[in-house]
């Protein structure tokens, strides 16, 4: 295996476009490690992106921000603007893991590793977030939803980079959240995530909404029958258990000793409902 | 395979070293440096026996490979003492018997001392979440949360008779 840390986003593209076989980046190294160490993936080479200087960063961007593909998910907790921005961003990526885990682990990563059940996933997408690829072709911007298309696989193509993922300006009387169903009270896997961000009008009547679902299919779902149950509507009791049943209907889960299929399909729809209840409490407050 | 020649900053102390590209920073500060205070308990960043700072974060060091280590700055456990003078968290661990084993210690000193430097006053509730990466097989869970809770009052008092 082959270790690389180089100081700019060309050489690290450079490095992975030219290399043959196996090839892991290493931005919060919280999910590649554990790969290693279990020999589930054999890399030939590793690219560390933290010597990148612009990855590090939180940086404004067109009234939102841009997060660095190596910024740790506590260094994003840490800080206020984005937090009040888009709290339920926030919230889901301060979920994942512990305290030592918080220190390293990445949204570009927590994306990039592919899994169906990632925390910060469901709210990113609910955010409208854009991932920034940098790759051997140049630079490309892709909605997230479109980056993970199975367990594990992403859409990124040889050489490419996920640099960053960027938060847009939200939008007035917008509010965002995130809730998820896990057995225990911390450290724990999401058996059913989700994500919701909704925007009001003046009157309080819902104008746009994105609901998310995480840990319930393959992929991270973005469930356009949800929002739309909102849309419309002043999200109402008719209207939320309307999108509830959409939620649930949306589900396509695995069965397994932390949650039932059944049960799963169930919470989904609780738990938008909820999330829904609590970005809605955030837009009239915007 | 060709060793990585890192440059590092331990405790205060620039450190030099060779290791291979896939071992992890843990497995240099034990196997390399003689520095076994941190400890391996499951090797998946689950466990924290093996927590460290690195420059300023709380991490496992299982989950760093020693060739990131380069140009950072590192504390241990093996920092944590001046020489005979014990930190204010490893006297109030000893006094609240918030040990049996003592595996988990150094992780425990480690984490709660990045928990002290930040949030001098924390609740209990702070304690038990920011110490939720840190598993204890033994002793459990009530007595460690006493020693941290008593340690940042006794630290709160020595800094007012230090003013």
């Amino acid at each position: 295996m082959q270790f690389e840390a180089p100081e700019t986003v060309g050489a690290a593209v450079k490095l992975l476009a030219k290399a043959s076989g196996t090839t892991r980046m290493l931005a919060g190294g919280t999910d590649v490690l554990v790969q290693l160490r279990s020999g589930t993936v054999e890399p030939k080479l590793i690219v560390d992106l933290k010597r990148i200087a612009e990855l590090g960063k939180i940086a404004p961007e067109k009234g939102g921000f841009r997060v660095g593909a190596t910024v740790p998910a506590a260094a994003i907790g840490e800080n206020v603007k984005v937090r009040k921005m888009w709290p339920g961003v926030v919230e889901a990526a301060n979920l994942i893991g512990s305290t030592q885990i918080q220190g390293r682990a990445t949204l570009a990563g927590n994306l990039c590793n592919g899994s169906p059940a990632a925390d910060s996933v469901p709210a990113l997408i609910a955010a409208s977030a854009v991932a920034l690829i940098a790759g051997p072709k140049g630079r490309r911007k892709v909605p997230v939803e479109k980056i993970i298309v199975g367990p594990g696989k992403t859409s990124l193509k040889k050489g490419e980079i996920v640099t960053g993922i960027v938060l847009p300006a939200r939008p007035a009387r917008t509010g965002d959240a995130y809730l998820r169903f896990i057995p225990r009270s911390e450290m724990d896997i999401a058996v059913v995530g989700v994500g919701v961000c909704l925007t009001l009008d003046a009157k309080g009547v819902c104008t746009a909404a994105r609901v998310s679902l995480g840990a319930v299919a393959p992929t991270p779902l973005l469930v356009k029958a949800a929002a739309d149950a909102l849309i419309g509507t002043k999200v109402d009791a008719a209207a939320l258990a309307k999108m509830a049943k959409a939620a649930s209907a949306a589900c396509n889960p695995i069965d397994d000793k932390r949650g039932t299929k059944e049960f799963r399909v169930k919470v989904a729809g609780v738990l938008a409902r909820r999330a829904a209840e609590k970005a809605l409490k955030r837009a009239r407050g915007n | 395979m060709s060793g990585h020649h890192v440059t590092t900053t331990i405790n205060g102390d620039s450190v030099e070293f060779v290791c291979e590209p896939q071992e992890s920073l843990l497995d240099v500060l034990r196997n390399h440096l003689g520095l076994t205070g941190a400890k391996e308990g499951c090797g998946t960043g689950d466990c924290g026996a093996c927590s460290i700072e690195l420059d300023g974060r709380l991490v496992c060091s299982c989950l760093v490979l020693g060739a990131e280590a380069e140009g950072r700055k590192i504390r241990t456990i093996e920092g944590m003492a001046k020489g005979d003078k014990l930190h204010p968290l490893q006297k109030k661990f000893l006094e609240h018997a918030a040990l049996q084993c003592g595996i988990c210690t150094p992780g425990f000193l480690v984490a709660a001392r990045a928990l002290l430097e930040r949030t001098p006053n924390p609740t209990e509730t702070q304690v038990r979440y920011w110490l939720a990466g840190n598993l204890c097989r033994c002793t459990g869970y009530d007595k460690i949360v006493r020693a941290v809770l008593a340690t940042a009052v006794e630290m709160k008092q020595e800094k007012r008779h230090a003013a």
